[in-house]
Order: C-alpha cells, then structure tokens, then sequence
C-alpha cells in the first residue's frame, strides 16, 4: 500500500479517451494497434490560405462549417466523453469523492462571436464592442476556460476548487503530477484527471504557423505527423482528451475496484534556456527523466518503452532522442509517437498518452510511429516504426515538453 | 505537518512597487477616462525595461513582465537569488493580451466582407498582421516561463486557470507542498494587467461601468493592475538558513460549487468579523472588513496573492492575526490566516 518512500501508492482505476482515432478508449487503442492515422483535412472552418489545412479532428454535430463550437463547448463535449468513460470504468457514482485536476488550453473570445457582439454595438472600435458585451452574458459563457471546469466540477459533484492546469503542451501530465501529488501528501484518495484539448481554431492554426510549428505537409493528410524521420517538419494539431481515476492503492482495494495500473513515478525539470527550445545540453529533459526515476525508485533499466513527447518537428525529436541517450545510454528501450497517429493534443497529450501507456502495459503491446519510410537513423532509436509489437515490459516513461521550458515525465506500471 | 512561513514578498500594483508604497495604502490611484465607461487602477510608471533585460522584455508581454518584476522582488525580499536552481514556482494566470490594434483594424472593415469570402479574409488579415512572438507573450504558462528564464528559477512549475479562485488554489497548493515537506521553497503568485481592451471585451459583462464607487456599493468588478508574489518555506529551512521571517501562513481555504450554495461555503470558510477582504463586489463580505478592491482594484488571478502578500507586511510591522478572505467575482470562495510567527 506504500511506495518506496512511504508515501501511498497510486493507482488507476478507470480511464477514458477521446480522439481523432476513435470516440471512446476501445477505438482509440484499435486504431492505434492498427497503425491508422486520424489526420484528415479540416471541414469546420474554412482554411483557404492556410500553411496548415489538417488536423486530428473530433467533429460533434453542433459544428457547422464556418460556426464551429467554441473551444471551450468543444473541451466540455470531449472532457464529458473521456471522464464518463473514465468514472464508469472505475465504477464509481457521483458524486466523485475527490477533486478535479484537469490540464486544460486557455481560451478566448473567438471572432465568431465577436462578430455576434459587432452587430450590436455602435462601432468597431473596442471600446464599443466592449460596451456591447456587458449585456451580453451569455457571450462570455461559452468562450472563458473557467466554464468547462465549473461544468465539470457540477456534473461530476468533485470537491474543493477544480485545477486547471496550463504548462502548455505538458498539461495533461502536470494534471496527473498535481493528483499523486494530493494523494500522497494524503489530502485526498482519489482526483478525477486528466486533460482536454480543443484549440485547433484558425487563429490559435495561423498563431502556430508563424512560430513555424505546424507540418505544411497537408497532402495526404495521414502522412504529414512523422516523429523521427528525415522529413519531419512541423507537427499537425489534434482534439482530444483522456481521463483517468486516480486512487490510493488502499482507497481502490478497500472498495474491491479493479486496478489497472499505477503511477510509478512524476518528474520535472523547468528549462531556462528559452521559451520555445530545449537547453542544447539536453540536460532540462534528461533531468526530467531521472527525477522520474528516483520518484519511481527505479533505475533507468526498468523501463521498458517509452511514448515520445515526438512531436514532429526537427528541434524536438532531435533534442529528445539526445536527452534519452543521457539518460539510458547508447542503447535506449522502444521509443514511440503515437502523434504520428493522433497529431498533438497540446494540454490532453500528457493524459492521453499516460492512458495509452497503461494500455499498452496491459496488452504487452506497443504501438507503433507510424509514416517510417526514411527514419532518422542518427537519432539511434528504435521508433517502433509502423508496426505494433508484441513487447514484454512492467514499466513505461511517458514524456511531455512545453512551451516555457516545461518538461513533465509520468512513470507508469502495469497492474 | 511542517509551519508554513512567508520570507519575502513582491507586490506591484496602482500605489507602486514594493513594501513602502503597500503597507500603508495610499489614496487610490484611479483613471475613468482611459477605458471609459470602465474605471481602473492604472500601473504608475515601472521602468520594468530596466529590471527585466532587454531580449526578454521584448518576448514578453505586460502580465508576464509585471509578474516576472514582482517576482524578482520576492526572490530578492526573501535573499533568496542564491537558492533559485532547486524553487519550485506555482503560479495562477489567466491569458496574455491581444494585438488589440489589429483587432480593431479587423473590425473595421469584417461586416463589410462579403460573408462567402469572410473567413478567408480574416485568416489572411490574421496572417499577415499577427506578430510572430506574440503568440508565446499571450499564454498563461509562459509568466512562469518567463520568470524561470529571468530569474533562473529551475524546480517544478505549475500555472492554473481560472480568474480569482486560481489564485488561492495556487498559493493553497504551494503551501500544502511546503507543510509536507514535499518541497523545500516556493515561489508563488500572479500578476494581471488591467490596462487592456480584450479584457473588458472578454470580462464586459463581468464588470462595473460608469462612474466608480466603492465595492460595498456595486455589482461589478472594478479591475486593477497588480502583482503579488511570496516566497514561501518551512519554519525549519527559514531558520536554518537563517532567513527573515515575514510571518507564517495557514489555514488556506479554496472551495467552489454551485451558485446557491456560494454564502454557505464561504461562511464557512470566512471569519465572522473584520480581516482584509479581497471581495471584488458587493455579496460575501463580513462586517468590518477592510475592502482592499477599494485601494487597488481586482486583478483576478492575482488578487488573493497580492492580499495575502499585504497582509504578511503588516504582521512584519506588528500586526495580529488577518485573516484574508474573499471570492471570485464568478466562481470560488477562499480564506488564508496569516500570523506573527511566535
């Protein structure tokens, strides 16, 4: 019941996931197992013009081209997918008998809307658009981030104040780190987790664009998110959101739940370096690792796969295959991306992909990068290329890096 | 569990930089017609592109460099620079400031588009006019980026979402990981500038406009520019390094629920009487509680730092118990204790 510290152990008694491979966890790990890609070009808004024109898309019937939902109705009808299929998996009713912690995208007033505001205002400045907008409420509701986690706060009867955690493209890992957190110091015995993502807008598109961050490889879609290979060149943005039950182990065997597996272990390291790049040294992110590890009490020979923050883009699968070799040597375990399948979930990917290592415990599966036509071979990593693989291994390393120099490791173990 | 004491502050806001400025509060500094109908408690000027070197000051935008400027002052009031590799930083901020000149310029001419050809438009206006690095300026994580890259604070970082309640469940989390003794020294808080048009568009509905009058007296939040920060450790790090205590924090309550039970969760959280209040309006206040909204503002996210943060400098100078409390002006109740410590 406790770790190697003392501390209680954490378990994982249900989880969800939603994402452009499929509505629920079951599709989502099929395709994934298959080695499909969700990719495909985007209908909700219209991107004439646009570098990139794809996108991991989960499309709901309230989208209508041109007047798609808001990010934040978009995050509430993910998050209610993925954390009911979490809670029904854990077999727990609400009210949930813990917090929330959810890694979340920050949200604004779309254009949309602010054309819905133009039409009752006396200018186009913004001083009268603003004056427009104190009567109407209803405006605001749909577009603040505080909406869904007060939605999800209500539905789910979770206590305290729920956490929307932002450490850009480490979220959903940060959530995960901010719930062991609380069970162990014992505040609580479990937290209702993860992250939700939704902020493939054509703003938020064209923001990344400029910051060169996105594939321009739109045509075909499914081949454009390519991890480690020699023709990498930016990643492709996708919807989505995972959710997970964390318990005590004590809490979770006390009421007879099924265990599905653990987390091991949480690691960080903030980089100083630059908003946008890795120190060059590596060391911010094999730090990240090995704080992971020693949280584990695990040497790094324990692990034996690990999902890739694998990006896409040239900067990060090249500093990221350097940082595994500082930590586990010339010979590193499998190494896989499973954005070449799903794009990137930005603040659900540190949740999604913890999920998909839990299953790939599971099953003694790993799933693999997909597009492996001309892989970087000095990278040195064996990218699990196309393929899933049969793999026997009881612990894998999940890692998630962010804009600000955010860098997040999960270590998980099987049941 | 581990007491939890405050070693150093940063506050920013309308009555200046630093400790003199806040510990006794001066007149409030107000501008109407700026952003009129909306009044506010404008920053004086900062000069922060003398504190923040320049090649950083131009990636950041304003919330960033005024967080990153109070939380220097933290660091520095707790003598703190020589520990910052191992600081953990947990902070509470909403999103950055758009190119609110582009905006408008959009605006001018988005109705007169013909709407087949609309959003084509747009997206290339957006294109060709969005500044490249405003994106990274915009997003909330990036003030704790950005003070990890100025002040070279390197622990663990976490930012949270969600305007005042984000605040207190900042400085609840670092203070639970302190008494645990899960983390040796945070850094936490938040700043939030007032001084902008997307806020009001994004807020309108939230806040009070035409002339100013006192919280007791309106609906509305009246917003401030302002930035706390602390510095906060164990009883024993403190004394082992042989810091200056400012004063010890407990009892930091956060809760949130549905809006018919709000007077009930934040009675029970709230002391009966007096203490400082960082209510933005009018509704869950206690008889005689000074009103700090009425000096400085609301500043979302930072607000709750920035009161707790005051009210570790008057325990400094002598003051008793405060208790600060106060809720969000849409969501979430929440109180700390700040004492001498004995």
């Amino acid at each position: 019941m406790k770790d190697h510290r003392g501390r209680p152990r954490v378990v994982v008694t249900g989880m969800g996931l939603v994402t452009a491979l499929g509505r629920d966890l079951p599709s989502t790990w099929a395709g994934l197992m298959e080695g499909r890609s969700g990719i495909r070009p985007i209908t909700r808004f219209n991107t004439t013009g646009m570098r990139s024109r794809i996108g991991g898309c989960v499309d709901f019937p309230g989208d209508v081209p041109g007047r798609p939902l808001t990010v934040a109705q978009r995050l509430v009808a993910l998050g209610e997918l993925a954390l009911d299929e979490a809670l029904a998996m854990a077999g727990l009713a609400r009210p949930f008998p813990g917090p929330l912690s959810l890694g979340l995208p920050p949200t604004e007033l779309e254009w949309p809307a602010r054309a819905d505001i133009m039409l009752h205002a006396q200018g186009t400045t913004n001083r009268d658009l603003a004056i427009a907008s104190t009567a109407m409420p209803e405006v605001h509701r749909v577009q603040q981030v505080v909406e869904p986690v007060r939605h999800f706060a209500a539905r789910y009867g979770t206590r305290g104040f729920p956490q929307a955690v932002t450490t850009a493209c480490a979220s959903g890992a940060s959530a995960i780190q901010m719930a062991v957190e609380a069970i162990r110091r014992g505040e609580t015995d479990c937290v209702l987790s993860g992250g939700c993502e939704a902020s493939m807008t054509p703003e938020t598109m064209i923001r990344f664009s400029l910051l060169q961050a996105l594939s321009a490889r739109n045509d075909p879609p499914e081949t454009a998110s390519r991890p480690f290979s020699l023709t990498r060149d930016g990643f492709i943005m996708g919807d989505g959101a995972a959710g997970l039950v964390l318990e005590s182990m004590e809490h979770a065997t006390a009421r007879g739940a099924t265990i599905l597996g653990e987390i091991l272990g949480v690691g960080e390291r903030a980089d100083t370096f630059h908003r946008t790049r890795s120190s060059p040294d590596g060391l911010a992110i094999s730090g990240a690792v090995e704080n992971a590890l020693r949280d584990a009490g695990l040497s790094a020979d324990a692990i034996g796969y690990i999902n890739a923050h694998g990006t896409s883009t040239p900067e990060n699968d090249k500093m990221e295959a350097m940082a595994m070799h500082l930590v586990f040597g010339e010979t590193c375990p499998p190494i896989s991306s499973t954005k070449s399948m799903l794009g990137h979930t930005l603040s659900a990917a540190g949740a999604i992909e913890a999920v998909i290592c839990l299953l790939a415990l599971r099953d003694q599966m790993l799933p693999p990068t997909i597009n492996q036509t001309d892989t970087d071979m000095s990278l040195g990593v064996d990218v699990v290329p196309n393929v899933a693989r049969p793999h026997g291994f009881s612990a894998a390393l999940s890692n998630s890096f962010g804009f600000g120099g955010q860098n997040v490791c999960v270590v998980l173990g099987g049941r | 569990m581990k007491r939890v004491c405050i070693t150093g502050v940063g506050l920013i806001s309308s009555l200046g930089v630093g400790r003199q400025a806040h510990l006794l509060l001066g007149p409030a500094q107000r501008d109407e017609e700026r952003f009129a109908p909306f009044p506010i408690h404008p920053l004086p000027a900062l000069g922060m592109e003398s504190v923040i070197p320049r090649r950083e000051y131009r990636q950041m935008e304003n919330f960033q460099r005024l967080g990153t400027y109070a939380a220097g002052l933290a660091i520095a009031d707790a003598d703190a620079a020589g520990l910052v590799s191992g600081m953990d930083l947990v902070v509470a901020a909403g999103g950055g400031e758009r190119d609110w000149g582009l905006d408008e310029a959009i605006q001018a001419e988005l109705l007169s588009i013909p709407a087949e050809g609309r959003e084509a438009w747009l997206h290339q206006k957006l294109a060709d006019g969005l500044r490249p690095t405003l994106f990274l300026a915009q997003l909330p994580n990036l003030l704790a980026g950005s003070i990890s890259i100025v002040h070279n604070v390197a622990g663990s970082s976490r930012t949270l979402m969600g305007e005042e309640g984000a605040g207190a469940e900042a400085l609840r989390v670092a203070a639970a990981r302190i008494a645990a003794g899960t983390s040796e020294m945070v850094l936490v808080g938040g700043g939030v500038i007032a001084e902008r048009w997307d806020v009001m568009l994004a807020f309108g509905a939230a806040l009070h406009h035409g002339p100013w009058c006192p919280t007791a007296e309106r609906d509305g939040l009246v917003m401030g520019s302002q930035a706390g920060f602390m510095v906060l450790e164990s009883e024993d790090h403190a004394r082992a390094r042989q810091a200056r205590i400012l004063a010890v924090l407990r009892d930091v309550r956060v809760d949130a629920g549905p809006e018919e039970g709000r007077a009930e969760r934040f009675a029970a959280l709230a002391p009966p009487s007096g203490g400082l209040s960082v209510a933005p309006m009018r509704g869950l206040t206690v008889p005689g509680a000074e009103m700090l909204a009425d000096a400085i503002g609301s500043g979302f996210e930072a607000t709750f730092p920035v009161g707790v943060a005051l009210a570790a400098l008057r325990v400094e100078a002598g003051a008793p118990q405060i208790a600060v409390h106060g809720f969000g002006h849409g969501y979430g109740e929440f109180s700390a204790l700040v004492e001498p410590c004995a």
